[in-house]
């Protein structure tokens, strides 16, 4: 049923750190590769090994140039389904394929009955989706609902697959809707924000915005300058690497 | 937004067949319309063949078209399925309305009552094919409040058109009437689309670079890289950019081919018919190059719109 259950007091999702990331794209592999085995799978490529390679991907990393001058960054920025709290990629779905869970607020569509006609791809502000051209159906992150439960494998694996690839630790995973967990602490100590709030979707997922840099108290003063003739060697050497 | 040939071709095909069921169903209640049951009858199938190729069209689009069925069951929250219901639900009035002008001919009693009950389903397919498209946020040329009345609009004058290029074979006098309501009808159409054309191009981005990375406290984004090398499914269905390039000549394509030159065919054809003759070609050219430049309009409606996925990509939205 497409319409959004009663909220949950449960809201599984990610906090991502835009400070930490390093860009390495292994969040995205590790996604691909344990989804197109799974609940989701497969994840098609066409032309996997030449020119034109296309396919889906639940995850993909992009990296932004922000700011000028001393203050500007780069900003690795990985991007994949929100879960958001008003989704209307759900609500505009004439099938019920697309669907949030009332239990925890994953969003998921049900590959079997999805009648591939896009239209949640188009309401999704932040390009959550992606069709899946060989399947005709309708592809995007599942929280790896498959792993999180899974009693079939250790404890430490069940988290989704991104979060446990991260070499970086910038991927967090829990419930947002609980105000004592972990990963609620770190959105409220680090100012987790949502992206493009305007749009009024409510992610769950929060970003971690890149911390800012500790600015100088005061600019350093020049050094005055230091005779050179008189001073041995040892001194002429030390006032060089000192100056550097 | 990629303007894909099966739902350009549904929302023209079935704005045009719905909009001639409103116009065929309030006329006839009006009583301007040729009795014949065989103009009737012939009339209103026209109207819903052309509806039904659209809705076919739109199958075309699906990845499961023989899960279609499905798209019925979810009218409580989408309009898509909304649209879905309405449409085909307008098919048991409609094709009553035909038969019951094809039996007790037009103006009766039974005729009336079906007619306007088909108009009024016909509208309302109309009218939730456009909420499709207006309750999508991230696409602001298409979240916009003139969007509705367009659809209305257009539909009512391809509409209108098609049932004066059906009534001159028959009825000169219901000629002049259908002609001058679709004149009207096209009037109020243009003024409508020429009034969007000009919201669109001046209303602010629907979201910044900045809002969608959260990175605008740094000062300005800019896209660095990019998340693959190739082209992916999101930007060939939500990054088309082919039509904004030439959009500026394309919609003077579409007033001159879609609006002004079948107005001008029309009163040139009740003119000539009022002086001997030669309606009969003008008129059904003049909804031709209606339908022609309608469709051209609902492909730019398409690839003028920007989606806020795009600005991930360094792109405007």
């Amino acid at each position: 049923m497409t319409a959004i259950p009663q909220p949950g007091a449960k809201k599984l999702g990610l906090v991502i750190d835009l400070d930490t990331c390093v860009g390495c794209h292994a969040c995205a592999v590790n996604c691909k590769e344990w989804n197109t085995s799974g609940q989701s799978g497969p994840l098609t490529d066409f032309h996997p090994y030449e020119a034109k390679q296309d396919g889906v991907w639940l995850n993909r990393i992009h990296t932004y140039e922000a700011g000028t001058g001393t203050e500007s960054r780069t900003v690795h920025f990985p991007r994949s389904c929100l879960h958001c709290e008003e989704p209307a990629c759900v609500t505009v779905c004439p099938t019920g394929a697309s669907y949030k869970r009332a239990e925890d607020g994953i969003v998921l569509v049900n590959a079997e009955i999805c009648i591939g006609c896009k239209l949640c791809s188009w309401a999704c502000p932040y390009g959550a989706r992606e069709f899946d051209e060989d399947q005709g159906v309708m592809r995007k992150c599942t929280l790896c609902v498959d792993r999180i439960y899974n009693e079939n494998i250790v404890e430490a694996e069940r988290v989704p697959a991104c979060v446990r690839a991260c070499p970086a630790q910038a991927r967090h995973f829990g419930d947002l809707g609980d105000p004592d967990s972990a990963v609620s602490q770190l959105v409220a100590e680090r100012g987790g924000i949502d992206l493009m709030p305007e749009m009024g979707y409510k992610p769950v997922n929060k970003y971690l915005p890149p911390r800012r840099r500790p600015v100088p108290a005061a600019p350093a003063r020049p050094l005055e300058p230091v005779p050179t003739g008189g001073a041995n060697a040892l001194l002429r050497w030390i006032d060089r690497a000192l100056s550097r | 937004m990629n303007p894909a040939f099966s739902v350009v071709f549904l929302t023209t095909a079935a704005g045009a067949g719905y909009g001639m069921l409103a116009w065929l169903g309030v006329l006839d209640a009006v009583g301007v319309l040729p009795r014949s049951g065989w103009f009737g009858g012939s009339a209103v199938a026209t109207a819903l063949v052309l509806a039904a190729a659209g809705l076919l069209a739109s199958t075309l689009h699906l990845g499961h078209p023989e899960r279609a069925w499905r798209a019925l069951s979810q009218w409580r929250t989408s309009w898509l399925s909304r649209e879905g219901v309405v449409s085909l639900v307008t098919f048991v009035p409609a094709g009553g309305f035909g038969l019951a002008w094809a039996l007790a001919g037009g103006a009766a009693p039974v005729t009336v009552v079906l007619g306007l009950l088909a108009a009024v389903c016909g509208l309302a397919t109309v009218a939730s094919q456009a909420m499709i498209y207006a309750s999508l946020k991230p696409i602001r040329q298409w979240h916009h409040q003139a969007v509705l009345p367009n659809f209305l609009l257009l539909a009512l004058y391809s509409g209108a058109i098609c049932v004066a290029a059906l009534v001159v074979w028959v009825e000169p006098t219901a000629e002049r009437t259908a002609g001058g309501v679709a004149l009207l009808a096209g009037a109020l159409a243009l003024a409508g689309k020429l009034g969007y054309w000009r919201a669109i191009d001046t209303a602010p981005a629907a979201a910044t670079i900045e809002s969608a990375t959260g990175l605008g406290f740094l000062g300005k984004v800019r896209s660095l890289e990019l998340p693959h090398t190739e082209e992916n499914y999101l930007l060939r269905e939500m990054g088309f950019v082919i039509g904004r390039r030439h959009a500026h000549r394309l919609r003077q394509i579409a007033i001159w081919l879609g609006f002004a030159g079948p107005m001008v065919l029309l009163v040139v054809g009740v003119v000539a018919d009022a002086l001997g003759g030669g309606g009969e070609v003008l008129l059904p050219l003049a909804a031709l190059g209606a339908l022609v430049g309608i469709y051209l309009e609902r492909w730019l409606f398409f690839a003028e719109a920007t989606h806020t996925v795009t600005l991930y990509y360094g792109r405007a939205a």
